[in-house]
C-alpha cells in the first residue's frame, strides 16, 4: 500500500500532503492534551512495532505480496490520534531511509495508512464492541477493526491510484502516472486486502488486544475512554 | 522500565530477528511486488511502456538503504537476510529516537 514516487501526479500528491499536515497539527494538539509521560515508551514501542510488522511480507502464491500495518491495534491501545503520529513517523522513516513509499507520496501514504486506517479501525471497534468490556464480542470487535480498517485504507489507496489516468494523460493519450483505471485498481486492491492481508491485520489486532487486556488492562484507551487517560 | 515494558521490548527484538521471513516466504511462494508498487522495469513489461510523468518522478529520491538491503541489487541471499534484520533493528532505533524527540516537544512534563 506504499505508493512509490511517480504513481501520483502533483494534482493528487500536493493536496494529500496538505490533508496529512492538517491531521498532524490536530494530532499534535490532541496528544498534548491526552498523553502523559508514562505513555511515551508505549508510543515509541507502537511505532517500532508498526515498522517491524510491515516487514513481514505475506505472499499470495504466484501473485503479489502485502502486509499488516498494526495501526488498528495502536488506535485501540493508545487512541486514534496517537496512532496518526506513531504510524506517520514509521512511514516517513520508511520513505526517507529505506525508499519504501515515495517522498512525493508521503502525504498520500500517511493519509491512507496513518489517518484513514487507524480511524476506520477505531470506529469499527467502538461500533462492534458496544457496551461490552470483555469476552468474545470484544475479540470479534478487535478482529473486524483491523480487518476492515486495512480494507478501507486499501480502497482509498486504490481510488488515489485509479483516478490518475482520468487526471493526467500525455499528448499520445497514455496515462502520465499510475496507469490502471479505477475499474482495475479497486478490485485488485480490494480483493487481496480482504484475503489474505486483512486477515493478518485482524489477527494482530485481536491477539495483541487480548494480551494487553490480560497484562495492562488500564492502558487500553478504547476501553477507558479519552476522558480517563492522562 | 516496568517488567511488562521489558517483555514488550524483548518481543520487538524477537520480531526484528524474524523479519527475514518477510523476504523468504514471498520467494518460496513465487510472489512478487505489491500491487501498484512495481519498479520501472516491471512496469515496462506489464504495459509495454513507462508512463512519462512516472518516469520523471520515480528516481526523485535516492534512499540510503533502498529496499532494506545494504548490498544493492545483486546482493547474495545471506547479505539480504542480514540486511533485513539490521534494517529492522535500525528501524526500531529510528522510531524510538524520532518519537522521543517529538514527545519532548509536545508532551507536557509533570503530568
Amino acid at each position: 500500500m506504499h505508493i512509490p514516487d511517480g504513481y501520483l501526479g502533483p494534482q493528487t500528491y500536493v493536496p494529500l500532503y496538505g490533508v496529512s499536515i492538517g491531521f498532524w497539527a490536530i494530532a499534535q494538539n490532541r496528544i498534548k492534551k491526552q498523553l502523559s509521560l508514562k505513555h511515551i515508551p508505549y508510543l515509541a514501542m507502537a511505532a517500532a512495532f508498526s515498522f517491524l510488522i510491515q516487514m513481514f511480507n505475506i505472499p499470495i502464491p504466484g501473485g503479489t505480496t502485502g502486509h499488516a500495518v498494526g495501526a488498528g491495534i495502536i488506535a485501540i491501545l493508545l487512541g486514534p490520534w496517537t496512532a496518526v503520529m506513531a504510524v506517520s513517523v514509521v512511514l516517513i522513516i520508511q520513505a526517507v531511509v529505506f525508499g519504501d513509499g515515495g517522498i512525493t507520496a508521503i502525504g498520500a501514504n500517511c493519509f491512507n495508512m496513518a489517518v484513514v486506517l487507524p480511524f476506520a479501525s477505531y470506529g469499527v471497534f467502538r461500533l462492534v464492541k458496544g457496551k461490552s468490556e470483555g469476552g468474545p464480542r470484544l475479540a470479534v470487535a478487535a478482529f473486524l477493526s483491523g480487518y476492515l480498517g486495512l480494507f478501507v485504507a486499501a480502497l482509498f489507496t486504490a481510488v488515489e491510484l485509479g483516478i490518475q489516468p482520468l487526471i493526467a494523460t500525455g499528448a499520445d493519450g497514455r496515462p502520465l502516472y499510475a496507469p490502471y483505471p479505477l475499474s482495475i485498481a479497486i478490485p485488485a486492491m480490494a480483493v487481496e486486502h480482504l484475503f489474505p492481508f486483512g486477515i493478518a491485520e485482524g489477527l494482530v489486532t485481536m491477539l495483541l488486544l487480548k494480551y494487553f487486556l490480560k497484562h495492562e488492562h488500564d492502558l487500553v484507551y478504547a476501553l477507558s475512554g479519552p476522558s480517563k487517560t492522562g | 522500565m516496568t517488567t511488562f515494558q521489558k517483555k514488550l521490548w524483548i518481543g520487538l527484538l524477537i520480531m526484528a530477528l524474524l523479519t527475514p521471513l518477510g523476504i523468504l516466504l514471498p520467494e518460496t511462494f513465487n510472489a512478487e511486488d505489491a500491487w501498484g508498487e512495481w519498479g520501472i522495469d516491471k512496469l515496462e513489461k506489464l504495459l509495454g511502456y513507462v508512463p512519462e510523468g512516472l518516469k520523471k518522478l520515480a528516481d526523485i529520491w535516492k534512499a540510503p538503504i533502498s529496499d532494506y538491503n545494504f548490498g544493492g541489487e545483486g546482493a547474495s541471499k545471506a547479505v539480504q537476510v542480514l540486511s533485513y534484520i539490521a534494517s529492522g533493528l535500525l528501524g526500531i532505533g529510528a522510531c524510538v529516537l524520532v518519537v522521543f524527540i517529538i514527545s519532548r516537544l509536545i508532551v507536557r512534563h509533570g503530568k
